[in-house]
């Protein structure tokens, strides 16, 4: 079964240090290959800054809205994710806890992935 | 028809339906399904077993017409027929050994459907609503009058819960050895929650709702079955069986609360005094002792003493003392602050339970207040007793404590009225 990891931190709690930042990417290395050994990982990626951001909508009667920023202004951001296959929640749960995000005071959301027939 | 088999029907389903249901769940991996087939077998059991007697190994003859159902029922689903292919394959593969129903005796699976109904990713009032449901056999109307909610409440909830054991994958298994000493504490919390609500309703106008106290220890017996080597799981039923004890003594003719040093201790029940301390004492032996276990120590000093004058004091504190220490928390806290002033006089415990005053965790908790005015009473300091009533009455929401508090209130006379 397929999960989401949803990688959501803080803004403010991002490492400070140049070593700081080093020993958190070696740590997400050492855990991108640990879900690719293990053939659970079909994808994942950090995404850049909030700050990046571009919201769009498009209105009923078809007006195209543009605006800089996320949809929603939170203290806690979506910073990355994991698409894995697991066998079942608690599967998804152990490599959730894993994850070195969850270690550096992000949270991870799990969120199981749809699944349909095809037509 | 003999008027006795339906009764005795229902008797033999109550003690078989966790377990059936377990069964049932771990061959079909679906809850509903093995809810509604457990249903059907029971509906035939109740036609058949009047006529034709109660079979040999009713649990056999309730798993074999529950699975014949299931398959029935799966074979008419298309969506099923994969998984109907994938059983064929595996019973094909396992050959009759694994015809569960001839075997004798049904395989207890019922611990994985503790943690299942007790996962932490479900919602902990929906924990224990699938708990007593799946693994105590309340309908889901006895639930909802457990804990006093509307029965389309309840049912909301158990479906909402069961959607998310099926849509999140909710796995049925028991934890791995490493996994258990993260996972154990949840089903503990669940089945302990039970038996709270039942010892002293948070709501409602009966003290002690003797039903859910009943089906708190009786879950806590199952998990003991089968978790024999996890001591916790000992002292959580050696806890429930040494408080439930005074269940008789703790209301009044008239349905009052009577406290610990105001019971009759000749109504105490000696058979579980006596069933708990020796499930606590071997909770106690062989490594640091758990929380439960602890508590449960110092239920079984409460209950042998002959009253509180004779109870040994030190001692409860000495266990309060170990209990701060495994299980921090403000209410462990607090009781160990009226330990103390059991063991060193009022004013001892007062000073303890005024530096607890400013815990934010123990805002409109109205035993704090209760406390304090209790202690502030055996003083002599009647207004300030007085005031503190008052504080615990405002939180209170049990009808017999509430009643309690008032009595004490009246006793040390109502505050002067205030100058506006």
């Amino acid at each position: 079964m397929k999960y989401m990891l949803l990688i959501y931190g803080s803004q403010d709690v991002q490492p400070q240090t140049a070593d700081a930042v080093q020993k958190v990417m070696d740590e997400y290395w050492a855990y991108e290959k640990a879900v690719a050994d293990a053939g659970v990982r079909i994808a994942s990626d950090a995404l850049q800054g909030v700050e990046t951001a571009t919201t769009v909508e498009v209105r009923n009667d078809g007006e195209r809205v543009v605006t800089d920023g996320p949809f929603a202004e939170t203290r806690e951001v979506l910073g990355g994710y994991y698409l894995l296959d697991v066998a079942d929640l608690d599967a998804a749960i152990e490599w959730a806890a894993r994850c070195p995000g969850a270690q550096h005071g992000s949270r991870i959301e799990v969120r199981p992935v749809m699944e349909f027939e095809q037509p | 028809m003999n008027p006795g088999a339906a009764g005795s029907v229902e008797a033999v389903f109550r003690e078989e339906r966790g377990r059936l249901l377990a069964t049932l769940v771990g061959q079909f991996g679906d809850l509903d399904l093995a809810e509604e087939v457990a249903s059907e077998a029971v509906a035939a059991a109740l036609e058949r077993w009047p006529v034709d007697g109660v079979p040999g190994r009713p649990g056999a003859w309730l798993l074999t017409t529950a699975r014949r159902k299931a398959v029935d029922r799966l074979r008419r689903d298309k969506a099923y027929a994969a998984r109907i292919a994938v059983l064929q394959a595996e019973a094909d593969r396992d050959g009759p050994a694994a015809a569960v129903a001839d075997a004798e005796d049904v395989p207890d699976e019922r611990l994985r459907l503790f943690f299942t109904c007790c996962h932490p990713a479900l919602p902990p009032e929906a924990q224990v609503a699938l708990t007593l449901r799946c693994l105590a056999g309340l309908s889901t109307p006895e639930v909802a009058r457990a804990f006093l909610v509307p029965a389309a409440t309840m049912a909301q909830r158990i479906v909402r819960a069961k959607r998310k054991i099926k849509g999140a994958r909710i796995p049925f298994r028991v934890p791995e050895a490493d996994e258990l000493p993260a996972r154990l504490p949840g089903v503990l919390r669940v089945v302990y929650a039970v038996f709270t609500e039942g010892y002293a309703a948070s709501a409602g106008p009966e003290l002690v709702r003797g039903d859910l106290a009943d089906e708190a220890i009786r879950l806590a017996r199952i998990l003991h079955r089968l978790l024999p080597r996890e001591r916790d799981v000992a002292g959580l039923l050696a806890l429930m069986l040494l408080v439930d004890a005074r269940r008789d003594a703790r209301t009044g003719p008239d349905g009052h609360l009577v406290l610990l040093d105001e019971q009759d201790r000749s109504r105490w029940n000696r058979e579980y005094i006596e069933e708990g301390r020796r499930v606590v004492v071997s909770a106690l032996q062989g490594g640091p002792p758990g929380p439960y276990t602890l508590q449960a120590a110092i239920a079984a000093v409460h209950d042998e003493a002959a009253d509180v004058a004779t109870t040994d004091w030190p001692q409860v504190v000495a266990l309060y003392d170990v209990l701060a220490d495994v299980a921090p928390s403000p209410v462990v806290a607090l009781n160990r602050a009226v330990a103390i002033a059991m063991r060193d006089g009022p004013a001892a415990g007062l000073a303890l339970l005024d530096a607890l005053s400013s815990d934010e965790r123990l805002r409109g908790y109205h035993l704090l207040p209760a406390a304090r005015a209790d202690l502030l009473r055996r003083l002599g300091r009647r207004e300030e007793a007085a005031a503190a009533y008052e504080e615990a009455l405002a939180l209170v929401g049990n009808a017999a404590e509430r009643a309690y508090l008032a009595r004490r209130l009246k006793e040390v006379g109502t505050r002067s009225p205030v100058v506006e």
